[in-house]
């Protein structure tokens, strides 16, 4: 038996106990160094750009809230957005601030898990346990409001579908209290343990350079001093009216992030209790009879990032195409940036501190390890194209220029 | 083994001496079990979990037994099938040597140095069989192993030296025995270093990293499967009993007696009918539970258990308040900060015996 010298390599995934998706993070390492990372993903491709095209503009919502089972308040508030711009309307005041207090809910329960989930990466699972029970409560004001502890389903194209009772206000500002309390409690916690600064600190540096190269959004920009954020830079639903700040931290490492993802969550708790203050009287929805024919580009800070939605309607009742890119997207390939050089055990918690996302991150690829064989998006975009080309040419049909693409 | 034992204190009788023999391994293994158990539960309790019933531990390793074994292709075999039986038998000897100290008097001179020759077994048994089982990820958890037995064997045996001072340079568990060196800054010193030296050994966070679940998969045990597995699990379950048995005869004075006589019997039988129907109605109400386990831990005192289930307490508070630290940081901390500390505690028990000045 022949036997080569090989590059040893240790594999993260398919299936690994770090994260619970399907992802493949192939580290090539010398001794407790990672030297090379590549990634493979796209194990689930559910196609959900092309089932978005044969759903009515009102039952896309619904499948956009299942592209992540976290960010399914934002995905379908960034379409939304996108389809009120084609149509040219605006929903009601008291909407925009039922859109705000679920996106902000939202983001609390998704940070709460990401801390938990951050201190079972380094095995530290009573940080994990605790965290994932302060969420509770959240989860549970959620399901009070729309019915649902996940996927609510709670927009449509000109307003919300359920209402914020005025009875059941006075318990979210309890409960909230009770969550900001537990919150504060655990950023000091996480703020004031060497064990943890030993661990946390100086690891997975993402410059801010190469975040600005990497175009990374959301807590992985900011944590890396670059502090975009869409509800301030665009404001959309009632954020323009709020009064909260982006939080930003300059050193670039997994701390830093986590040190965001705290902050930020007590800040989304007092945005929240804020809307719910001024939450004005009104309708919550007004009737859209038709969507015009146009295109429209839509955002939303999902808690991972931007996430952005683009839709183009042809004036039936379909959307023509819906493309979808969410935030992990363009967060996962910074691993390049953050992780090489690394220790494995560092670099598997860099993994895990941009809070990927893989479900939203998935996109069409052929791969036959028999046949050494890969096709990824754009590879099978070209093949497409070149067949269409040929048929185009066998068939006899005019030549195609490029503007025609 | 009567000829290799030099009776030395209290005889026990015959009849004692056979039925002593007879329930050393399958007691410690017992033990063991119910030791995993209370770490399992009481993990669970800090964390606001349920926890496992009391016969889980059991039950993993029994199922385990009953499954199948795949050895890797490219594997060596042998050493592969026979780690796991090497660190098991290592530790019930090394359980067995403790518990005829503890419990029978039963010694001889330099029967502390086997011991820990011993205590390294269990160590080298992994490393071995994660060398064997030619995986990438367990061959970077041995690494780590090897790496960690060279950071914590090093504080451990000045540990050990402090000791030495302290009881007279006598090598006998015994004699060690006699004595509780914890009593005093250079003893404490010891002690607590000894402790963070046992936790590396059990594989407890923070010093977990040969099977660093999120990074390794569980790294040196990847390949293991089957009976092979359940060897382990059961290894590290006497474990659980051995190394705090070894802590309480250096540091603690050993075994002092058990109070199950008289009024002592009495609370005994209440608190096992207490802890019987805890856990008869466990599922129903968490204070019951947590009343079973202080009724089960009440009881292991009364039988003279204390000192073990403190020091089993104290790995277990440690376990659940930190975060798994890198192999570097762990190698820097047992040589720089432990080793540090122990050089200061040398010092103050040499000082402590030439002035003849007891609590230094």
């Amino acid at each position: 038996m022949k036997k080569t010298i090989q590059k040893p390599v240790l594999a993260v995934g398919p299936f690994h106990p770090l994260q619970e998706e399907m992802e493949y993070f192939q580290l090539t390492v010398d001794g407790e160094i990672v030297t090379d990372i590549d990634v493979r993903i796209s194990y689930n491709h559910r196609g959900i750009e092309g089932i978005s095209e044969t759903l009515q503009f009102d039952q896309v919502p619904y499948l956009v809230s299942r592209v992540c089972g976290i960010c399914s308040a934002s995905h379908p508030l960034a379409y939304i957005n996108a389809v009120e711009e084609i149509a040219g309307i605006t929903a009601p005041e008291r909407a925009q601030y039922i859109r705000v207090i679920i996106n902000e809910l939202e983001r609390v329960h998704s940070h709460l898990l990401w801390v938990g989930l951050g201190g079972h990466f380094i095995g530290y699972d009573t940080v994990f346990m605790w965290a994932w029970k302060y969420r509770e409560p959240v989860l549970d004001l959620l399901e009070e409001i729309t019915g649902n502890r996940n996927n609510y389903g709670n927009v449509r194209v000109g307003g919300c579908r359920e209402d914020i009772p005025d009875e059941i206000i006075p318990k979210i500002l309890k409960e909230l209290d009770v969550v900001e309390k537990k919150t504060e409690m655990l950023t000091k916690a996480v703020l004031d343990d060497p064990v943890l600064h030993a661990r946390l600190k100086g690891v997975g540096i993402l410059s801010k350079e190469d975040a600005v190269k990497y175009a990374v959004t959301g807590p992985t920009a900011r944590g890396s001093d670059v502090a975009i954020d869409v509800r301030a830079d665009d404001p959309y639903a009632a954020y323009g009216d709020l009064d909260w700040k982006v939080i930003s931290q300059p050193e670039g490492d997994v701390f830093a992030k986590a040190v965001v993802r705290l902050l930020e969550t007590l800040e989304s708790i007092k945005m929240v209790k804020e809307a719910v203050k001024k939450l004005p009287k009104g309708p919550i929805a007004i009737e859209v009879k038709e969507i015009p024919p146009g295109e429209g580009c839509g955002h939303a800070e999902a808690p991972r990032g931007e996430t952005f939605h683009y839709v183009r309607s042809d004036g039936g009742n379909r959307p023509v195409r819906h493309k979808i890119r969410a935030p992990s997207y363009v967060n996962v390939p910074s691993f390049r940036a953050s992780c090489i050089g690394e220790h494995i055990a560092d670099v598997t918690l860099t993994l895990a501190a941009v809070d990927p996302c893989y479900s939203c991150t998935e996109r069409l690829a052929v791969v036959d390890s028999h046949h050494n064989l890969v096709h990824d998006y754009n590879t099978l975009l070209q093949m497409s194209r070149d067949k269409t080309a040929r048929i185009r040419k066998e068939i006899g049909a005019p030549e195609l220029k490029m503007e025609d693409f | 083994m009567g000829a290799v034992f030099e009776g030395k204190g209290k005889e026990m009788s015959t009849s004692m001496t056979i039925l002593f023999w007879i329930l050393v391994v399958p007691g410690t293994i017992v033990l063991g079990l119910i030791a995993s158990w209370i770490v399992r539960k009481v993990s669970a309790l800090v964390q606001w979990r349920l926890g496992p019933p009391l016969m889980q531990p059991a039950y993993d390793v029994l199922k385990l037994m009953g499954k199948e074994i795949l050895v890797p292709q490219e594997a060596n075999r042998t050493v592969f099938l026979l780690a796991p039986l090497v660190g098991l038998v290592g530790v019930i000897l090394l359980t067995v040597i403790l518990c005829s100290v503890l419990l029978a008097q039963k010694t001889f001179v330099g029967d502390v140095i086997v011991a820990i020759y011993l205590m390294v077994l269990p160590s080298l048994a992994l490393i071995l069989g994660g060398s064997a089982s030619a995986s990438p990820h367990a061959s970077i958890g041995t690494a780590r192993e090897m790496k960690l037995v060279m950071g914590y064997e090093l504080p451990l045996v000045l540990a050990f030296i402090v000791v030495l001072i302290k009881t007279g340079g006598q090598l006998s568990l015994d004699s060690i025995s006699q004595q509780a060196p914890v009593f005093s800054i250079s003893g404490m010193l010891a002690f607590l270093v000894a402790l963070l030296c046992v936790q590396a050994k059990l594989g407890f966070v923070p010093f977990d990293i040969a099977e660093a679940e999120t990074e390794l998969g569980s790294g040196i045990l990847m390949e293991y499967s089957g009976a092979l597995l359940g060897l382990w699990k059961l290894m590290h379950a006497v474990m659980l009993v051995a190394l705090p048995f070894f802590l309480v005869t250096l540091f603690l004075g050993g075994y002092t007696g058990n109070y199950l006589s008289g009024t002592g019997l009495i609370v005994a039988i209440v608190l096992l009918l207490i802890f019987v129907g805890g856990r008869l109605l466990a599922g129903r109400s968490k204070f019951m539970d947590v009343l079973a386990l202080l009724s089960f831990i009440g009881v292991c005192i009364l039988a003279g258990l204390g000192k073990y289930v403190l020091i089993l307490v104290l790995l277990i508070l440690i376990k659940n308040t930190n975060p798994r630290l890198r192999i570097d940081q762990a190698m820097k901390f047992f040589w720089g900060y432990c080793t540090i500390i122990l050089f200061a505690a040398i010092i103050l028990a040499s000082l402590g015996c030439y002035y003849e000045i007891s609590w230094l």
